[in-house]
């Protein structure tokens, strides 16, 4: 029975949600005075194929970004500096393998590693910051994302090539470009090769999390700090860990653009990953297959959306406000389910207790 | 008995200390300015029109960390000021192209209260965590504008999907006599007069009235905050909801107002970017001012006082680097005599170590402007985040935020 309710319980809440979103986006457009109908009939028709090879690509990167940020969530760690983290490590990576130290498939995982490093390094100036000097990695990561962007800028200013009117990174080699697997036509596009790498980390979240004694240390400081202190968890060698991986991961994010299309790091990076992965990652409830579902549907609202401004008089900014509002919708779902949990499990104990009480009363009086 | 009336001594005698510590702080500033401006010959570094510009640049910084004022006191985290901050850039300019600047002023802090409301829905009635709310938020605040001015703005006169110029200014007052006496001060170059002079002009010529709005914001704030029975509550519920509670303080009522007060203060910061800052509304026109708002509360260690100074520093560097990136150089050595300075006050006040970090910091910065020429653009941009983390690492023992900040408050647990 609790099983079946949990499972309700974890269900309810995001349905709850994106059925509330549906709402109020419909609400949005109707007071903008456009026709929610036909905003809804090109979101859900069918995607041409190339918008499918979007989606997976996008999909791939939202969920590398959306677990980067579990990790942190899964401990209490908010790590908001995720966009910061995946910058400066794309960044770092562009210009490492536009290098060409090593040859062919050797250069791919020493840009990986460097990605890795680099995203660690700079989540790991707040892991460092927390227990040391107590700053909240709220702040700090949030400081951080802001001297990333300009730092990364100003590397960028000075050291970049010119092309055209934006400035960008050396190509990498040919040798180490992973175009991907087209399933459609060769125009339509391709899945990126390392799209992989969410396959792969994800199921490393899942293996290390819930199949290691560090993944159960985690979860245990994430729900009672004193408790895990109690039974022997360092926490603060865990915090500074855990924001490690975190920014490893989100070192990675990039990672299938950069060798899949973009081939450098330059006016074609794209921003906001890191925000999208932390709302998709609360959506999801900082569980790997939560997470999947969260990161399709954010792609999948993404890639529709851009046939809105072909196809109709409304803005596709509009999907914003609704990525925004599931968000919201779906944490105080979740708080009200939790609020009822906790007040049935009162229930419960207490009617016990009651049943419980005449005996005593009979006891007394015997 | 007799303890307990000679107990309020010691507050007053220290009030009566610090007011002649601003005033010869604020002085030495003055002094270490116009050297640096006489040694290094910049004098952009405080013309009459950077200082107008400063000035310009502060205000949005500064509603918005007063905004984070208002909610943290009350003991909610609002990372969503950006958001709400944007939704103002929105509402100001709307309201101000079919109503005229004055009701903008209301339509931006309108706007912001309505994403004040959205967190303080999400924080304080459901307990959602703040961080959380407040990243959801930011989105929608950045989405909802970009919405609204496509759907709104498109199709108006010197409108666009993106854009909303040509709107009516809120009006500007330049007093006469003290405003060209001043200036022309000031072009004189003198040591220290000159300095002062410039001061004076930039407050007497052409200074907008929702400037002047938002520096009586903040003092009104204060006043509310700290000195009425209200403020007292409502700071009570950022220290210790529970004892507020058992004392009759309706802790909930008390943590919405202010956080849909936050809303509405950062709301109005990015009506002053739409209408005073720049000529019109432009889509993600706030462009992290939030944070730099968050920032700048953090730096004035959640103090009205504090908040301003932080404004200021954050609001003067931002915009000096967009007027000479030469007079950014020479505040290097501003910088370098300010850590020196520092140095030597700890070390009088027996502090060795600290001393020995804000000399070398500040030996540091004298050898940077000495080898250098210029500083790069983009590390003026990185000023305020860079700032924060410091004093946030090195002198966080003396910051003191709300006891309660961002703990989730549940009416009736105070048991």
């Amino acid at each position: 029975m609790t099983i079946v309710n949990r499972l309700l319980g974890a269900l309810v809440a995001p349905l709850v949600a994106v059925v509330a979103a549906m709402l109020i986006t419909s609400v949005v457009i109707a007071a903008s005075g456009s026709s929610p109908g036909e905003f809804w009939s090109i979101i859900a028709s069918a995607p041409a194929d190339r918008v499918y090879v979007n989606i997976v690509n996008q999909a791939s990167m939202i969920f590398l970004s959306a677990l980067a940020a579990a990790i942190g969530f899964r401990m209490n760690l908010f790590n908001i500096g995720v966009e910061g983290q995946y910058q400066v490590a794309s960044y770092a990576a562009a210009i490492v393998v536009g290098a060409a130290l090593l040859p062919g498939f050797l250069n791919v995982v020493l840009g990986l590693v460097v990605a890795m490093l680099a995203g660690a390094v700079w989540a790991g100036i707040a892991g460092v910051l927390k227990v040391t000097r107590g700053v909240s990695e709220v702040i700090s990561t949030i400081m951080l994302n802001a001297i990333a962007l300009t730092l990364v800028g100003y590397l960028l200013n000075t050291y970049g090539l010119r092309a055209g009117n934006s400035l960008r990174t050396t190509e990498i080699p040919e040798g180490s470009q992973l175009a991907g697997w087209s399933p459609f036509l060769e125009r339509d596009g391709a899945i990126w090769t390392l799209c992989v790498l969410a396959i792969v980390v994800g199921i490393a979240f899942s293996f290390v999390l819930n199949r290691t004694s560090f993944g159960f240390d985690l979860r245990a400081t994430g729900m009672s700090e004193t408790a895990a202190v109690a039974s022997g968890v360092k926490v603060r060698r865990m915090i500074v860990i855990s924001m490690l991986i975190s920014g490893a991961i989100a070192g990675l994010i990039w990672m299938p653009a950069l060798f899949g299309a973009a081939h450098t790091y330059g006016s074609t990076f794209q921003y906001g990953l890191g925000f999208m992965g932390i709302a998709v990652a609360l959506l999801g409830r900082n569980r790997p297959l939560g997470i999947f579902f969260g990161a399709v549907l954010f792609a999948f609202l993404n890639e529709q959306s851009n046939r809105l401004t072909l196809e109709s008089d409304i803005s596709q900014n509009v999907v914003q406000i609704t990525q925004g509002v599931i968000v919201l919708a779906v944490v105080v779902a979740y708080e009200i389910v939790r609020r009822r949990q906790v007040a049935a499990e009162q229930r419960r104990v207490r009617t016990q207790l009651d049943a419980a009480k005449p005996t005593t009363d009979e006891a007394v009086s015997a | 008995m007799s303890t307990l009336i000679a107990e309020p001594a010691p507050p007053i005698e220290r009030a009566g200390r610090s007011r002649w510590t601003w005033v010869l702080v604020s002085l030495g500033i003055v002094v270490a300015v116009s050297a640096v401006r006489v040694i290094t010959g910049e004098h952009e570094i405080d013309t009459p029109g950077s200082l107008r510009a400063a000035l310009i640049a502060t205000c949005p910084i500064l509603m918005a960390a007063l905004g984070g004022l208002w909610a943290e006191r009350a003991g909610v985290v609002n990372i969503g000021l950006e958001g709400q901050m944007i939704l103002g850039t929105w509402g100001a300019a709307y309201f101000t192209y079919f109503y005229g600047p004055w009701v903008g002023i209301l339509g931006a802090a309108l706007l912001g209260a309505i994403g004040g409301a959205l967190h303080a829905l999400a924080t304080v009635t459901f307990g959602v965590d703040h961080i959380v709310s407040g990243v959801a938020i930011n989105i929608i605040g950045l989405g909802a504008s970009r919405f609204l001015a496509e759907a709104y703005f498109a199709d108006l006169d010197g409108g666009g999907p993106r854009q909303l110029t040509g709107l009516d200014r809120p009006p500007s007052v330049t007093i006469p006599g003290v405003s060209d006496g001043a200036t022309t001060l000031a072009e004189q170059h003198w040591f220290i007069v000159s300095d002062i002079a410039s001061v004076v002009s930039a407050l007497t010529t052409s200074l907008n009235v929702m400037t002047v709005l938002v520096f009586v914001l903040v003092g009104v704030s204060a006043w509310v905050l700290w000195k009425t029975a209200f403020g007292l509550r409502l700071r009570s519920c950022g220290e210790n909801p529970q004892a507020a509670e058992s004392l009759g303080v309706n802790v909930i009522l008390y943590k919405w107002v202010a956080v849909v007060s936050s809303g509405a203060f950062a709301g109005i910061g990015g009506g002053f970017l739409a209408l005073v800052a720049s000529s019109g509304f432009v889509t993600n026109q706030t462009n992290g001012r939030g944070y730099i708002g968050l920032a700048a509360m953090i730096f004035g260690n959640w103090r009205p006082g504090g908040i301003l100074t932080g404004s200021l520093m954050f609001g003067y560097t931002d915009s000096l680097r967009l007027r000479s990136t030469s007079a950014v150089h020479a505040l290097l050595l501003l910088v370098a005599i300010g850590l020196i300075v520092l140095a030597i006050y700890r070390y009088l006040r027996g502090s060795r170590t600290q001393a020995a970090v804000f000399g070398v910091a500040g030996a540091l910065f004298l050898v940077w402007f000495l080898a250098t020429d210029s500083v790069p653009r983009e590390f003026t941009g990185m000023t305020p985040y860079l700032a924060t983390l410091l004093v946030l690492a090195f002198a966080a023992q003396r910051l003191r935020m709300p006891k309660a900040d961002g703990q989730v408050y549940r009416k009736g647990s105070a048991g």
